[in-house]
């Protein structure tokens, strides 16, 4: 099937959204929900948009969206109260000699 | 109406008629006079439903164009050299979103070192971008091809960007009698410009998109085939223009005297030179023809093949250099005659405005024919490498 294609690439609104980017980096962020204070810092700083302040278990806490975060540690430098830790993720945890 | 008038103006005048809707440019010799005159019409209100906005270099001008051309603009800048190089990087995109922005290059050598003068090193530098070009023997040619240009460029099938060539200080300040156009001749030849998809609030779209691997190449075809259709579009519109105007200026060739044995190929104001220095080889008994070529991109590699088939000899006369390799029209069309066993003699020369006298000319390219003058740079004087 012949695919449909926008001349000069030209894009409607939130396509973007169907660019998954979360398989970018090498490592992700992830929040310690007890340290968290959901102050917003991170969302306001995270480039990509991907975290968002959401209630969960009765608490506000910052949630990473895994299918966009590219790992790129901003959120984890801006955090003040050292709720955001990168990670590496499984598939790099390799031995390399 | 017919007047003597000087190049940029036949340019600007025919600028006018097409009813831009955004000019915008950055002041460089010797294209400035196009926009000075331009400006000096919008100042007086010749120009409606226009603005013209100045820049603060090429490279802004040419970002404002490729903003207004998304948001459904007719629109025009001119530039040369320094500043055509300085625009590179936003015209490869307004080619790659497809935005039929008309650009007039007048044709200037590239630093260093600094020259003013004419050569056609600038747009050879900006041949793969994905922009049309057409390169004009004169002043009518230059006027004439303006309406063709944006009639090209805008077509659906295109929307290409189009770079019109014309020598700089050769055309653009040399007096010539030009028949300017009258506006309902460019009305009824020009349709309103009126895209289906452009910038609005009212239906947000992004253009020149981010395209990952699994969707880039596409694009790229897409290019492609756009100048390929482009080929056969222009021809169209050469022919209706011929119609609508009485002037004929050819296909993406011209052919003078297609029965001969050897042949000159050339592009720009050269090839006027050209005419009369075969003219005078054919009276003294040399069978020679003349090529002049119009369009460099798409290249009309069929049409070369079909004129230059039985060609014994040909000699190409370049104005730029791919250095490293050789002049830049030669590299094409002996690329072109791949399989073909023509001899192919080029000689780079006039580069910076070196002057080409008519009976230089004359001899390098009769004794091209005799076997006498082989490839190469002609007319410097020779030197030796020093360091001050």
């Amino acid at each position: 099937m012949k695919i449909r294609l926008n001349i000069g690439a030209i894009s409607e609104p939130l396509q973007s959204e169907q660019f998954k980017t979360g398989d970018w980096g090498t490592e992700w962020s992830f929040v310690d929900r007890e340290k968290c204070t959901a102050c917003r810092v991170c969302e306001q700083f995270c480039p990509d948009g991907c975290i968002e302040v959401k209630e969960i278990e009765g608490k506000e806490v910052a949630v990473v969206d895994h299918n966009y975060c590219k790992g790129c540690g901003v959120c984890a430098s801006v955090c003040r109260y050292g709720a955001i830790k990168m990670e590496l993720k499984e598939l790099f945890k390799v031995d390399v000699c | 109406m017919k007047k003597v008038v000087r190049g940029f103006y036949s340019v600007a005048y025919a600028v006018k008629l097409c009813k831009p809707n955004i000019i915008c440019a950055y002041p460089i010799t010797p294209q400035t006079e196009i926009v000075e005159n331009l400006a000096l019409m919008y100042a007086n209100g010749e120009l409606e439903n226009c603005k013209y906005i100045t820049a603060e270099s090429e490279f802004a001008a040419a970002s404002i164009l490729v903003g207004a051309s998304a948001a459904g603009a007719r629109t025009f800048t001119a530039t040369c050299s320094q500043g055509l190089i300085l625009m590179s990087e936003v015209l490869f995109n307004a080619a790659g979103m497809r935005l039929p922005i008309v650009i007039v290059n007048t044709n200037r050598a590239l630093s260093a070192p600094l020259s003013i003068w004419n050569d056609l090193q600038d747009s050879m530098a900006l041949r793969d971008a994905g922009i049309i070009q057409v390169y004009v023997e004169n002043n009518q040619e230059a006027h004439d091809m303006v309406p063709q240009a944006y009639k090209i460029a805008e077509d659906k099938r295109v929307r290409l960007p189009f770079m019109i060539c014309m020598d700089g200080y050769k055309l653009t300040h040399a007096y010539e009698p030009v028949d300017l156009l009258d506006q309902n001749v460019v009305d009824s030849f020009l349709p309103p410009y009126s895209p289906e998809v452009y910038l609005t609030t009212k239906k947000p779209v992004a253009f020149g998109c981010y395209a990952p691997p699994h969707i880039y190449m596409e694009f790229r075809v897409a290019m492609q085939r756009a100048m390929e259709r482009a080929k056969e579009i222009m021809e169209k519109v050469f022919a209706d223009w011929a119609e609508v105007s009485g002037r004929n200026w050819g296909g993406h060739l011209e052919v003078v005297y297609p029965d001969s044995k050897n042949f000159v190929i050339a592009m720009g104001s050269i090839v006027g030179l050209l005419r009369k220095v075969v003219e005078e080889l054919r009276n003294e008994g040399i069978s020679v023809g003349l090529v002049k070529l119009r369009t460099f991109r798409p290249f009309p590699v069929q049409e070369l093949r079909k004129s230059l088939e039985n060609a014994e000899k040909i000699i190409v006369i370049d104005r730029s250099v791919s250095f490293g390799y050789e002049g830049n029209l030669s590299i094409e069309l002996k690329s072109a005659l791949y399989g073909m066993s023509p001899e192919v003699i080029s000689f780079i020369l006039g580069l910076g405005g070196r002057d080409v006298p008519k009976d230089f000319l004359k001899e390098l390219v009769k004794n091209a024919i005799l076997g006498k003058e082989k490839s190469g740079f002609k007319g410097f004087k020779e030197f030796e490498e020093v360091i001050p």
